[in-house]
């Protein structure tokens, strides 16, 4: 098996990384692909409490590479999805615990048993974006439709590109249709138009995302969630799967009702 | 008086139109990685070599930078006076 190393990052902090990571882990899980999610930002690390296993955390990601333990046990298994599992990020180090090799060592060791390795990076284009960019063969870039984050995407789809390892994708996170109809918000041509990659999803704003966060169950796993439905979209995607865009209206168009029922085959 | 314009000419755009256009600017200059003022000296040390070899119709030339997807190109219009319209002159 060779699995894709996909790294998902956005320059700006606060765009909904970790948020993606933690809804496409599951999402690729719910549809029987084999996921290891890792969580690259040494020292503020997050994608354990986004996606509720911070409690079982015994080894981390800086063990793995200082040799304290095996790569098998710095992977927790998420119950509720067994193809899904974490390495969560060292809490009490900082980024030059981790080199790219390191990164690239251990995602060749997970692609052959994984089919998906998705990586979150952290914030910035420093080390820790460096150390998430090594091994990727895919970068997925998540932004808002606001001005800074725009302008942060097109920063790090600059670097992408300059490693040879684009084109990236882009995910619009966020997308409020109201704010967009009344023409206080950039809407998802604007932003595509600005950043010329190829987008690969549009996740509304919703407020469910919070909630379900809150309670470390990733809004994918709410079928009531619009968000939740435009990530398990991405995911399909990202399989290969053609998958039309959400209508942002607010009304939900024939298709997007019925996935949303078969999403996770009626459970 | 421009500001003023702007002004008045701005609070009839939509701020998300504001937004666009601003960040089409600030993305151009990002990617080749020179502020704007820098570009007004490229412009005018352009003109100033191509107008030692011709006459150049200084009110209409046209230099910008386009994007074209992820590309960005330095675009130059610059009409130049003919020989004879240089003679009538004279």
């Amino acid at each position: 098996m060779t699995g894709i190393v996909a790294t998902i990052s956005s320059g700006k902090g606060g765009v909904g990384k970790s948020t993606t990571t933690a809804n496409l882990g599951i999402a690729l899980a719910s549809l029987g692909k084999k996921v290891v999610c890792i969580d690259s930002d040494i020292g503020l690390r997050n994608l354990d409490v986004v996606l509720g296993l911070e409690n079982r955390i015994v080894y981390d990601l800086v063990d793995v590479i200082e040799g304290r333990c095996r790569l098998q046990q710095a992977m927790i298994r998420d119950k509720r999805q067994p193809e899904l599992s974490l390495i969560p990020a060292a809490q009490t180090r900082d980024k030059s615990a981790v080199s790219p090799a390191d990164m690239i060592r251990i995602c060749d060791q997970l692609k052959e048993e994984m089919d998906w390795i998705l990586i979150d990076s952290p914030a910035g284009i420093e080390r820790g974006f460096r150390n998430a960019l090594a091994p990727a063969d895919l970068i997925l870039v998540v932004t808002n439709p606001e001005v800074s984050a725009v302008r942060d995407a097109d920063r790090v789809i600059g670097l992408v590109e300059s490693e040879q390892k684009g084109p990236a994708k882009l995910i619009i996170n966020r997308l409020n249709s109201a704010l967009v109809k009344r023409g206080d918000m950039l809407n998802a041509e604007d932003v595509q138009d600005l950043l010329a990659i190829e987008l690969i999803g549009i996740v509304p704003e919703d407020e469910l995302v919070l909630i379900s966060t809150n309670r470390g169950q990733p809004v994918v796993l709410d079928q009531k969630s619009d968000a939740g439905l435009a990530f398990m979209n991405i995911a399909r995607r990202l399989n290969g799967e053609e998958v039309p865009f959400m209508r942002l209206d607010g009304k939900k168009d024939l298709f997007s009702s019925i996935t949303n029922l078969l999403r996770f085959g009626g459970k | 008086m421009f500001s003023f314009l702007e002004r008045v000419s701005s609070n009839k755009k939509s701020s998300k139109d504001l937004a666009k256009e601003r960040l089409k600017l600030v993305l151009i200059h990002d990617r080749i990685d020179m502020p704007r003022e820098k570009l007004e000296d490229l412009k005018n040390e352009l003109l100033s070599v191509i107008s030692r070899y011709v006459d150049i119709e200084t009110s209409m030339v046209k230099i910008d930078i386009a994007r074209d997807e992820r590309q960005q190109r330095l675009i130059a219009d610059i009409p130049l006076k003919t020989a004879t319209s240089n003679k009538i002159r004279k």
